[in-house]
């Protein structure tokens, strides 16, 4: 059976929801962030994968993008994420409630 | 002519409003004074007006400004003098001059004064609009501006319950009446295109019988109101609750008689339908005696003159339907200024005996005053009736139209009742003038009224006494635009026997009175003498049941169910539907914020639901929109 479209359209479908279920369910401030990743790299590899499919490369151009910013998003992050432990000594979302109304 | 004009019509609202100033200010004299000379300039002026008419003068029409004209309505601010309008200016003009000056005196102790002289000028204003105006609709603005200032006028005393109960019972009963009057108009404008009574008379006998019929009934079923007519009398004997010269103004000479002057304003109307005006004449007849009687047994002064009035618009009303409007006119006239100074006779009397209305615990009071006695005693003689006072020619005029229009179970009922209004009114005079000093016992110390109260009403006086006289002047001047109708009767012998007659029962009717409440033996009623006892006596003193009838049975039930609509229908169905809609936002609120926990945890869920919510929003539409041709065919496939 030869790996068509489909086949990682499905792949990264499976892959956004089990991020956007990690995103949903984790406590976990830097686990939040592995949920983001995988979020953001389902989304490529769709990218990636049409892109290829119609033989244009405005989609992987997108990917590089895409993964430049989510680089850059995670180290600010996970500086936030650093100073924000050495504040409080945990890093847990329930906690984080500042905002709170 | 129309300066005049415009000083007669708008110096009363200049006092109001002058007097109005000092509202809330204590008590001043010139807040009195002001108003009572700004009407002696309107009195002036009303003469003026008066003459020049008297010698062949065109009416006066003036169109002060558009009010109204939006397509083929068209209703201006007109202000017309003729003939029939400055006799009533005359009369309102004079009465409310005499009234004014005599409550200088009357409200002197009155913490309301300056408020007092304020509505009686904006109720002077509001009648003098009524009779001037050229069209309907000024009419009736006039008419409720007087229903307003008598509410107010009624109620001046507002924290006497009894008082303000009086003026809303008078106000509700005149706004039910009212509703009748406006119908009319409509009925007038819809069949005559018009409001102007120039063009609504010139075109009504173009009309449709039954149109006219109903155009008559709902144009007197306003004057029935105004005019206190039976079954809407009750109103006029509570109104007494408010101070005398009020009652005097409004309630005897004025604006009670504002119906007979729409019915008299109307009368190429209430020529066309003779049916209606036998009805007229008849319910006149009928509350003439009906009043009368009840006038018999009343133990309260102003009642008693309250019921007396109720009585001569009965006249009049017979006098308008039997379509001799000139004598109707006439009578009213002649009545405010005997039945005017009747009321502030007893309001002089009031004042001496401390606000008692009972007759028969004063007694004697000639001896103190002398000057009130002669005054209401000559009025009373006006009233009865006697040659040669301004009674006699007015009502025995009404006699005779009934007479000479062979209505003579009219003309009997109307005989009768002259016979009743002597008895009553000298029953009056003697109890409080004649006989035993009874006043002694309840420790009262009567003393007459200031001197210049009755220079003030002596102008009424000499009215009551010579106002017959103008007799064949008032004829000739009124005829020019009333239908000049002679009424004489054909046979000299007839003629000196109804007078002589009449004469005789009025005097013999006057002596009886006399002769059983003059004397020394009178006592204060206590409920158990023989009379007193008497079913006829109970059913009179109780004014034939109406007001019980109409508290028991219109009263109660309303107000029950109002209750039930109140409870049922308000609170229930529209109350709940508002106190719904708000609590369904309130609690939606106060459910929806607990989203907001300030957890990043449950809001990126609220986010994910959210998107999720939107997608399906948006996949579910879009393909509606793609296949809306095979939805419609679906849909019209199961008969939608």
């Amino acid at each position: 059976m030869e790996i068509g479209l489909n086949h990682y359209l499905v792949l990264s479908t499976l892959l956004f929801a089990i991020g956007l279920i990690g995103v949903m369910r984790r406590k976990n401030l830097l686990l939040l962030f592995f949920a983001t990743e995988i979020l953001l790299n389902s989304v490529n590899i769709a990218f990636a994968a049409i892109s290829h499919y119609y033989g244009d490369l405005t989609g992987q151009l997108f990917v590089f993008f895409v993964i430049a910013i989510a680089a850059s998003e995670v180290a600010v992050g996970l500086g936030l994420l650093i100073v924000w432990h050495k504040r409080h000594g945990n890093i847990d979302l329930d906690h984080m409630s500042t905002m709170k109304g | 002519m129309e300066l005049y004009l415009y000083l007669a019509l708008f110096s009363p609202l200049v006092g109001s409003l002058f007097a109005g100033l000092f509202g809330a200010s204590p008590r001043t004299k010139i807040a009195g004074v002001v108003p009572s000379l700004l009407l002696l300039l309107s009195f002036v002026s009303s003469t003026v007006l008066l003459i020049y008419i008297l010698s062949g003068g065109e009416k006066v029409h003036v169109e002060m400004m558009t009010w109204m004209a939006t397509g083929d309505l068209y209703i201006p601010f007109g202000f017309v003098v003729d003939q029939v309008s400055v006799t009533m200016m005359m009369v309102v003009t004079l009465v409310s001059t005499v009234v004014h000056f005599y409550s200088i005196g009357y409200m002197d102790h009155d913490k309301g004064f300056n408020r007092f002289f304020s509505y009686l000028s904006a109720f002077v204003f509001s009648m003098m609009i009524l009779i001037m105006s050229d069209n309907f609709a000024g009419l009736f603005i006039g008419w409720e501006g007087v229903g307003l200032c008598s509410w107010l006028l009624i109620g001046f005393w507002y924290h006497k319950e009894s008082a303000t109960w009086a003026a809303n019972e008078a106000f509700i009963m005149n706004r039910i009446a009212d509703l009748g009057m406006l119908i009319g108009i409509f009925l007038v404008y819809w069949n005559t295109g018009s409001l102007q009574y120039d063009h609504v008379f010139a075109t009504v006998g173009a009309l449709d019988k039954e149109v006219l019929t109903w155009m008559g009934i709902f144009l007197f079923i306003g004057a029935m109101g105004k005019s206190a007519q039976f079954p809407l009398h009750t109103w006029l004997a509570d109104a007494m609750e408010g101070p005398t010269p009020v009652s005097a103004l409004i309630h005897a000479a004025t604006m009670v008689t504002a119906g007979v002057y729409l019915v008299v304003r109307a009368n190429p109307l209430y020529d066309l339908i003779p049916n209606v005006g036998l009805f007229i004449a008849s319910l006149g007849a009928f509350v003439a005696l009906f009043a009368a009687s009840m006038a018999l047994v009343n133990r309260d002064m102003k009642r008693i003159i309250a019921y007396s009035t109720l009585s001569q618009l009965g006249y009049m009303f017979v006098a308008a339907g039997l379509g001799a409007y000139w004598v109707a006119l006439f009578h009213l006239m002649a009545h405010a200024f005997f039945k005017a100074l009747l009321f502030l006779g007893a309001g002089n009397v009031m004042h001496a005996m401390h606000n008692e209305l009972d007759p028969f615990k004063m007694g004697g009071l000639r001896k103190v005053m002398k000057g009130t006695f002669i005054m209401m005693t000559l009025a009373s003689v006006a009233l009865a009736g006697i040659y040669p006072f301004a009674g006699f020619f007015s009502k025995d005029l009404i006699l005779e139209v009934g007479f000479v229009e062979h209505h003579y179970i009219i003309y009997t009922v109307l005989l009768f009742t002259a016979g009743l209004t002597a008895f009553y009114s000298f029953r009056l005079v003697a109890l409080i003038f004649h006989g035993e000093e009874r006043y002694k016992l309840f420790g009262i110390h009567p003393h007459e009224a200031y001197k210049f109260m009755l220079v003030a009403m002596s102008p009424l006086l000499l009215l009551a006494i010579i106002a017959g006289s103008f007799k064949m002047t008032y004829f000739e001047m009124v005829t020019a635009v009333l239908p000049a109708t002679e009424y004489h009767v054909h046979s000299t012998i007839a003629y000196w026997i109804m007078t002589i007659g009449t004469q005789l029962f009025v005097i013999l009717a006057i002596a009886f009175a006399y002769k059983k409440y003059a004397n020394n033996k009178v006592k204060v009623p206590d409920g158990t003498s023989k009379m007193e006892n008497r079913l006829c006596y109970k059913i009179l003193s109780n004014q034939y049941y109406i007001p019980y009838i109409y508290e028991e049975y219109l009263v109660k039930p309303y107000r029950e169910l109002s209750t039930v609509f109140w409870k049922q229908v308000d609170m229930k169905v529209v109350d709940a539907t508002v106190d719904g809609i708000a609590g369904i936002i309130y609690a939606g609120g106060e459910k929806t914020r607990v989203m907001q926990s300030g957890n990043l945890s449950t809001m990126l869920k609220w986010m994910v639901a959210g998107t999720i919510g939107l997608l399906s929003f948006a996949v579910v539409f879009g393909l509606a929109v793609r296949y809306s041709g095979e939805i419609k065919t679906i849909l019209s496939g199961l008969g939608v």
